[in-house]
């Protein structure tokens, strides 16, 4: 291929969209590698502490699209302190000096404040997309900001997000001149926006294709919005409720009644059951459907809504919907390929919802389901192992026992033999999250079996180092891997340490590794980062200075060409 | 008078075991949680059901604290005219603002609070204590996804980041909870709601239907007109009571000697005064009403009366 010019090379590369393609076809010549890095537009950089911004847009000149991951998964559920780090900032400061060019940017789990999206703003004259995923750091001032500067700008998408709200104006910035809009999405804003503003903006992008809007525009405000945007693929509906006593219904039937585009609906906060009728005309070309943030709605309503999304290929509900529920699922929707159902008590008490009957309920009438997201109070070897049997394509599997480490009920037995058959019979499965009780047996089969693995979620499970080391010295495309309440400790840590430089990341909360074994793993891998969490609690004279022997509560290890990071805050070590 | 004694008649003694009052709810305890006095913004990452605790949480903030004024606890039981409770903003929006210059959205501001509620009385000290140790103990609340969920309750054992359900699906859910419970009679399903309505004394029920009302006032007249001459607590549809309290309520009617008290029962078959939490959580939880002679409601009235029958 060396005497092909570097046009045509570039040009077979132009057909590779996946950037772990192009990473490998980089490391075959130097030929390659220089026309690669020239023609490369999509940049992911999966973890921002691995490299530094200035590398990567040096090796990159040509970027447009740039994404950028910050902190680990489990910041999602708290276990990360605050200001750990993730700073978009210098990011977007090395973007807007050395590619001005740069057209999109897509964040996840950073902290992006109002300061660096004015810059944002401001730097990039051609900037089109801004997509900002569990983030937080910035208000609604920096986002009239973007609102006032990006000209052309097409997508503006917040998804669960932390924002400030700090008043409603930011909407009204859209210039009148801004039509550019495809995609906006503003329904984690928890508050009021200028409604009569929105419906302009709608009216005058009619390019506009997906609308989500947030909690405080009720069913009024929707109608309007529809009337002026009959074309609309994906809509979050607002509150789905009424102010006041008005005859919306009637309005509402014929606004969805003219929108025959709508695929994806979400929203529905406050959903009365009466407006929910409303939708059923579109339920039937619908091929997604979020209901999880609506637990006003009820088992009844839900059933009936579904028997009419036949064409269906991803639900996401509470576990509200019950087995019952999930049954009409299995029934009505054979093009089902996601499934997400969340507790609607988030504390995890209460009542059973769902269990294992529902999953295989689903398993056996849904058989191109792929990707699962299961919160239930029980589940059953033998359920799992049916589940497995009915559905081998699954590439994400995501089990939550609400109880940590609760046996099979039926047989008292941990549900290693469940899971087993799961990664046993799912030959493609790339994510796994474990839940019940296990004991190192389920690693063992995860090791022997699961070797397109990608991401591996432990929690409360296992009962010695084995069971890391099985996985470490098992799953060769093992990428993430995540622990938490696991009686795994130095041993296992050191037994494999090269594993970790072909890893992203390693995470272990309150498990056995000591404060030794961090240091000799970082002694013996200086290209990785090995970072100690300490919270200053009770005891600060043990946290001032720990014994080797004292136990670690967080760690997180990830490879690295930088170096320990100059922004670590006081409470994490590098070792 | 000590606290737990002021809070006698809805039952609550709790104040000072603040680990049972973050404990998660079991059926057994959950009226205690959700009528517990606590420190928090409404709607914040409560426990449970916080557009309920949070219509209660500022119980104990005098009205006129939320006035401005700073004045004894006990003083301000008297002037508020109620029984003793300033509902605030029961609505758990807690950045639109409806619960005024009060709080804000971030728990940072909430805690800036303390201080001014510890100068509000003798009254109030044991129990800003209880309810400081219950915030603290239960971390900084407020929406950042830094929050820590903070230290093992006593009743159950919570796991930090268990379940493993994102913060901002956890903060969604807290300020919409699971109507779901509830409704299963299907009452709100026709956009009727009638409740029974009996009075002590008469010789027949009667039902209304309580979606047809936008707020106390509307209803209380309706009432009247069925029945007369009765009372019930204050609340207007903002969640904030008038500042004249007193006399803008029925209690007159209660001096005058017509002695009935407005009662409901609620979704957890309590008997509960009508009046004490905004209009739309009101709706939301009862059951049925019941017109109680005033010597039948045993520590629901008797002290607001006194202190009516003492001021005047």
């Amino acid at each position: 291929m060396t005497y092909f010019p570097d046009e045509v090379v570039e040009h077979i590369f132009d057909f590779l969209s996946s950037h772990r393609d192009r990473n490998n076809v980089s490391t075959v010549c130097k030929a390659w590698y220089l026309v690669e890095q020239l023609s490369r537009l999509r940049v992911f950089v999966g973890n921002c502490y691995a490299v530094r911004p200035e590398r990567v847009m040096a090796r990159f000149p040509g970027m447009k699209c740039l994404t950028v991951k910050g902190k680990p998964h489990f910041a999602d559920f708290n276990l990360v302190p605050h200001d750990w780090g993730g700073d978009a900032l210098p990011w977007i400061e090395t973007a807007a000096r050395c590619c001005p060019g740069l057209e999109e940017l897509r964040l996840k789990r950073m902290v992006v404040s109002d300061e660096s999206l004015e810059l944002l703003a401001r730097a990039f004259p051609n900037f089109k997309s801004l997509v900002l995923i569990s983030c937080e750091g910035f208000s609604t001032d920096g986002l009239a900001e973007i609102a006032t500067h990006c000209r052309g700008l097409r997508e503006l998408d917040l998804q669960e997000n932390e924002v400030e709200d700090h008043g409603r104006q930011w909407l009204s910035c859209f210039p009148d001149s801004c039509t550019s809009l495809v995609s906006l999405n503003f329904a984690c804003l928890k508050g009021e926006v200028n409604t009569s503003a929105l419906e302009r903006l709608v009216a005058r992008c009619q390019n506009l294709r997906c609308l989500k809007l947030n909690r405080a525009i009720s069913i009024e405000s929707l109608i309007k919005i529809l009337a002026r945007a009959p074309n609309l693929v994906e809509l979050g509906t607002g509150s789905f409720t009424a102010d006041h006593r008005t005859e919306a219904y009637q309005n509402l039937l014929n606004a969805f009644y003219k929108c025959n585009s709508i695929r994806n609906l979400s929203g529905f906060w406050d959903a009365a059951p009466r407006y929910l009728q409303a939708i059923y005309s579109i339920c039937s070309s619908l091929t997604v459907l979020n209901l999880s943030y609506a637990p006003a709605i009820q088992v009844n309503d839900l059933i009936k809504m579904i028997r009419h999304c036949f064409k269906l290929q991803k639900l996401w509900v509470l576990d509200s919907i019950g087995d019952k529920g999930l049954a009409a699922v299995a029934c009505a929707c054979k093009e089902l390929q996601e499934l997400r159902v969340f507790p609607s008590d988030v504390y995890g008490t209460g009542i059973a919802a769902v269990t294992e009957e529902g999953l295989v309920a689903i398993s056996s009438g849904c058989p191109k389901l792929n990707s699962l997201l299961y919160f239930c109070h029980q589940m059953t070897n033998a359920a799992l192992i049916t589940v497995a049997k009915n559905c081998p394509h699954f590439t994400r599997f995501r089990l939550c026992i609400l109880d940590p480490v609760k046996p099979d009920p039926i047989s008292n037995e941990p549900l290693d033999e469940g899971f087993g058959a799961i990664v046993k019979s799912c030959k493609d499965l790339k994510r796994l999250s474990l839940s019940g009780l296990l004991t190192d047996k389920v690693f063992l089969y995860i090791g022997m079996y699961a070797s397109r693995l990608e991401m591996l979620s432990i929690a409360f499970a296992g009962e010695s180092d084995k069971g890391m080391v099985y996985v470490l010295n098992g799953c060769k495309n093992l990428k993430k891997l995540e622990i938490r309440d696991s009686p795994f400790g130095d041993a296992a840590l050191l037994e494999n340490v090269g594993k970790y430089e072909t890893m992203r990341s390693l995470w272990m909360s309150s498990c056995d590794v000591t404060q030794g074994g961090c240091k000799a793993l970082a002694a013996k891998m200086p290209r990785l980062n090995v970072e100690v969490i300490n919270e200053r609690e009770e005891s600060d004279e043990m946290v001032e200075n720990p014994s080797d022997m004292h136990r670690v509560e967080k760690m997180y290890v990830y490879r690295t060409l930088t170096g320990p990071r100059d922004d670590a805050p006081d409470f994490v070590w590098t070792f | 008078m000590s606290p737990p004694l002021e809070h006698d008649y809805i039952g609550l003694s709790e104040l000072h075991s603040p680990a049972a009052a973050v404990a998660t709810a079991e059926d057994g305890a959950l009226n205690l949680k959700e009528t517990e006095l606590r420190l928090g913004l409404p709607g914040s990452g409560s426990r449970d059901r916080s557009d309920l605790a949070g219509g209660l949480t500022l119980g104990l903030i005098p009205k006129s604290f939320v006035s401005g004024a700073k004045r004894g606890f006990s003083d301000a039981i008297d002037g508020a005219g109620k029984w003793g409770f300033a509902a605030l903003g029961g609505r758990s929006e807690v950045d639109s603002g409806k619960c005024g210059a009060l709080f804000s959205p971030k728990g940072e501001n909430g805690d800036g609070q303390l201080p001014a509620l510890g100068n509000a009385g003798k009254g109030m000290d044991a129990v800003a204590k209880a309810t400081e140790h219950e915030r603290k103990s239960a971390g900084m609340v407020g929406n950042s996804t830094g929050n820590e969920r903070g230290v093992a309750p006593a009743a159950k054992a919570q796991v930090v980041g268990w379940p493993p359900i994102r913060s901002y699906r956890k903060n969604s859910m807290a300020t919409n909870p699971s109507k779901n419970k509830e409704d299963a009679d299907g009452k709100q399903g026709s956009g009727c709601l009638y409740v029974k309505v009996s009075m002590d004394g008469a010789p027949y029920l009667r039902k209304v239907d309580l979606n047809i009302y936008q707020n106390y006032k509307e209803f209380s007249l309706a009432l009247e007109k069925m029945f007369s001459g009765f009372t019930i607590g204050q609340c207007d549809s903002h969640g904030i009571p008038g500042r004249d309290g007193l006399t803008d309520c029925k209690l007159t009617d209660l001096l005058s000697g017509s002695e009935y008290v407005l009662t409901y029962e609620d979704k957890d078959g309590d008997w509960m005064l009508v009046g004490d939490v905004p209009w739309e959580m009101f709706i939301d939880s009862c059951r049925r009403l019941r017109i109680m002679k005033g010597s039948d409601a045993i520590g629901l009235a008797p002290r607001a009366m006194e202190k009516c029958k003492n001021r005047n």
